[in-house]
């Protein structure tokens, strides 16, 4: 069936609910939200939460603003404890336990994904639960005040990468966590964001969530406070980051490379760069060399997506 | 009938959970503790369980894994050893205060650093303030018995807390001995299903685990844990009662090897009430009062008990297998005597770490313990409390 | 309704911080966080969908016939991402008095 926004919005519930104390304009819940929403009403699903701004603001107790069973125990290991809870599913549906049909989903910021989980993330998707990984990346430990991750972009200003007199920001460059788990050679693997009615991240959260055996998710969610632009911007700041090619839609499907969406004309890397105050230092005079780095490492990634998807889809 | 056998400590261990058949087993491997999870997948791949068994990448992740198996409404047990439990120490503490009755076999050996494979207590004693249950094991049988005990323990409605069963690395794990077993279908019958109140499967009724617990509620969740701890106590005895029906073989808190009329005794767990056993048996043959309390529910700690059993004595040595590196003596140490000192029961107590990074502890070592309680009753002096047994040294204290 | 508040003896609270009522963070109001309040201009909303999903507290109802309906002040942060998605000028952002 073809995506239809406002059918999805009005005829499937909301699993994510109001009441959740994530901040004013935050990018991960309308996210997250549309992502629960590509799971069909009638099928129950587990998620776990990694210790971070979801986890704290979604579950404090005695308040839940999930709809479906929810667990969350560190940092670290939101893969691991969803794969624990998809073995029993396994194991007590095969004994005749349970009846339903259980999804298993797993929330990670970028620090609970690209650094401190990324073992327990690696090792659970080598063993091929049938699970989904979602990681929102919002570029920093945005929970305990921004500091910088191996997700943190170049240059950024964060507080423990702070852009000093001596040294300008974070010094190296962004781990590209998408390609690490396309190496792991999964059944699907795919980079979003919400933009465009959604219909990428939903048909991609489809997809993951439907497709059997251990799957990944790799959705940008701009963080207003971290990032420094007014909380009104989420949905430009999206558009800027795809059109822009900092964050390019695309997904890996048994090893064949797609890119969802190839902007007519690419934006100059200062269009996303300028309304953010993480990056200020790099418009003072003088400074023009990191922009153009900057670009160049955008410039050089996409078209490496683009070589990728010509090679992997050769006849 | 009972079934003699010729097993390892890890076979055993094996056994009994092959035989409770768990949902879930997740494993990493661990010298010394490496032969259960090896021995637990053979039974899994030929059919003899109906176990998913999870090999995860971490002993964290094992950690994790049982938890998340745990509760999402199954069985989950694990093994480990050492690092492997320093690895999973943050998960040990999350998988208590989410009150849930996963089973550890816990194969004790020496934490680093520096490496070292062999037996001590130093990775119990790490998470013993963890609110997990721990059970000692002299020998095969009992980590045996004391596994297939654990789910009855655990799962009480009024307990719901993990438990680990501890038995000495190498010592007993990679140790034949003769062994009874319990029958199969017997064991199934004893441990029963595993009914949980509230699950993550239950689509009827989805909830919702783990929160950010602020200073208005985390006092009072763990104050829960402490009343579960607590209230483990006579849940254990029962269970042991039960137990005794089925095979003859009884269990208590810890156990009294002929204290009745003892002068001077020896507190200790596992393998070491062994060898300690047969220095009774010898000095009790040339006349002198000796006596052991062979510690085995060292999680909830039986204060009471303890201190109303040692109180007749004139000296008492307490041995650790763990030294606590603050200039103040071992765990056990500090426990018994915190027991004696709040049941206002004055007994002459000295403490001696001993048997670190698998050093041997042999008969006449135990037995110069002994002969140093009889200098304490006769001199009323215990000049030096803080004791090692078997460390080398320039002079002598 | 949760019935679990910070004078809820220990006794009284469910064990391990568990909660059985998936959903009841609904019960907690977010509203009072907001300073600035989206405005819902009917006359101007073509019912275009673009605001719904942008939503990060889910405070815009959409009905059975899939059309958006007035503010759920109760939830609402005052973040103003919708009013700036729409493009028929239908929300307006004003000082909360």
């Amino acid at each position: 069936m073809p995506y239809n926004l406002k059918e999805v919005v009005a005829n499937k519930p909301s699993r994510f609910t109001s009441g959740h104390r994530m901040c004013a304009g935050c990018g991960a819940p309308p996210a997250a939200r549309m992502i629960m929403r590509a799971l069909k009403p009638e099928d129950h699903a587990v998620v776990s939460v990694a210790t971070g701004c979801m986890e704290v603001s979604t579950f404090m107790y005695p308040y839940t603003s999930w709809t479906d069973s929810f667990i969350h125990t560190a940092f670290e290991c939101a893969a691991a404890t969803l794969s624990g809870a998809e073995a029993a599913y396994k194991a007590m549906k095969q004994q005749g336990k349970i009846d339903n049909t259980t999804k298993f989903i797993a929330f990670g910021g970028d620090g609970g994904t690209y650094d401190i989980g990324i073992q327990s993330l690696s090792g659970a998707m080598e063993r091929g639960h049938d699970m989904v990984y979602v990681c929102y990346d919002n570029g920093a430990y945005m929970n305990t005040g921004i500091q910088r991750s191996s997700a943190t972009p170049h240059f950024a200003d964060t507080t423990t990468s702070p852009a000093g007199s001596v040294i300008p920001g974070k010094m190296q460059q962004r781990k590209d966590l998408t390609a690490i788990m396309a190496g792991h050679h999964l059944p699907y693997v795919a980079q979003t964001i919400g933009y465009m009615n959604f219909k990428d991240l939903y048909e991609k959260a489809e997809k993951a969530i439907y497709t059997e055996g251990p799957c990944f998710l790799n959705v940008l969610a701009p963080c207003p406070r971290g990032w420094g632009y007014p909380t009104d911007m989420l949905m430009q700041i999206n558009k800027l980051a795809v059109e822009t090619c900092y964050w390019p839609l695309y997904e890996v499907v048994d090893g064949k490379y797609k890119i969802n969406y190839k902007p007519a004309k690419k934006l100059p890397i200062e269009e996303f760069l300028k309304p953010q105050k993480r990056f200020k230092h790099m418009f003072k005079p003088g400074n023009e060399w990191m922009i153009e780095e900057f670009q160049k490492e955008v410039d050089r990634r996409w078209d490496e997506l683009l070589k990728l998807e010509e090679i992997t889809n050769r006849e | 009938m009972s079934i003699r056998e010729r097993l390892s400590g890890n076979e055993a261990a094996a056994t009994a959970m092959r035989q409770i058949n768990p949902d879930v087993v997740a494993a990493f491997p661990i010298t010394p503790s490496t032969e259960i999870p090896q021995y637990f997948s053979t039974f899994v791949a030929n059919g003899a369980v109906d176990t998913e068994f999870v090999a995860v990448e971490s002993e964290h992740s094992a950690m994790s894994a049982c938890i998340g198996a745990e509760a999402a409404g199954a069985r989950a047990m694990t093994a480990t050893s050492a690092n492997g439990l320093s690895l999973m120490w943050e998960m040990i503490y999350i998988a208590s205060s989410l009150r849930l009755p996963i089973v550890l076999s816990l194969v004790n050996r020496a934490v680093s650093g520096p490496l070292n494979i062999h037996n001590d207590h130093s990775d119990a004693m790490g998470v013993r303030d963890a609110g997990w249950i721990m059970l000692f094991s002299e020998n095969n049988q009992e980590a045996y018995d004391n596994t297939l005990m654990a789910h009855r323990i655990a799962e009480n409605e009024n307990v719901m807390l993990p438990l680990m069963v501890c038995q000495d690395g190498f010592i007993t794990s990679h140790s034949i001995e003769n062994i009874e077993l319990v029958e199969d279908e017997k064991v199934k019958e004893f441990v029963g299903e595993y009914h949980p109140k509230h699950y993550l499967l239950n689509q009827d009724e989805p909830i919702a685990v783990g929160p950010l617990d602020v200073q208005s509620y985390l006092f009072e969740h763990k104050a829960q844990q402490a009343e579960a701890m607590k209230n483990a106590k006579q849940v254990i005895l029962d269970v042991a009662k039960d137990f005794e029906k089925m095979t003859g073989r009884k269990y208590g808190l810890f156990e009294e090897y002929k204290m009745e009329d003892a002068e001077v005794a020896i507190v200790c767990m596992n393998s070491t009430a062994g060898t300690t056993k047969a220095v009774v048996n010898k000095l009790r043959e040339k006349g002198q009062k000796v006596g052991l309390l062979k510690l085995r529910v060292f999680r909830p700690f039986p204060v009471d008990e303890i201190a109303e059993t040692l109180s007749h004595l004139k000296a008492v040595a307490i041995l650790d297998k763990a030294d606590s590196l603050n200039a103040a003596g071992g765990a056990l140490f500090e426990d018994v005597t915190s027991a004696m000192y709040v049941n206002n029961k004055h007994v002459p107590a000295v403490n001696y770490v001993y048997g670190i990074g698998g050093r041997d502890t042999r008969e006449d070592e135990i037995e110069k313990v002994y002969n140093d309680l009889f200098e304490i009753e006769k001199t009323g002096e215990v000049k030096n409390p803080y004791r090692y047994l078997g460390l080398r040294k320039e002079a002598e204290e | 309704m949760t019935n679990i508040n910070p004078s809820t003896p220990m006794e009284k609270m469910t064990p391990g911080g568990d909660i059985y009522e998936a959903g009841n963070a609904r019960e907690f109001k977010t509203g009072d966080w907001r300073s600035v309040r989206p405005v819902f201009l009917s006359d101007k909303c073509k019912q275009c969908g673009l605001c719904f999903p942008v939503c990060p507290d889910d405070a815009i109802p959409v009905n059975e016939e899939m059309k958006r309906e007035d503010f759920n002040y109760d939830y609402c942060k005052g973040c103003g991402v919708c009013a700036k998605v729409c493009p028929f000028g239908a929300i307006e952002m004003k000082e909360e008095e």
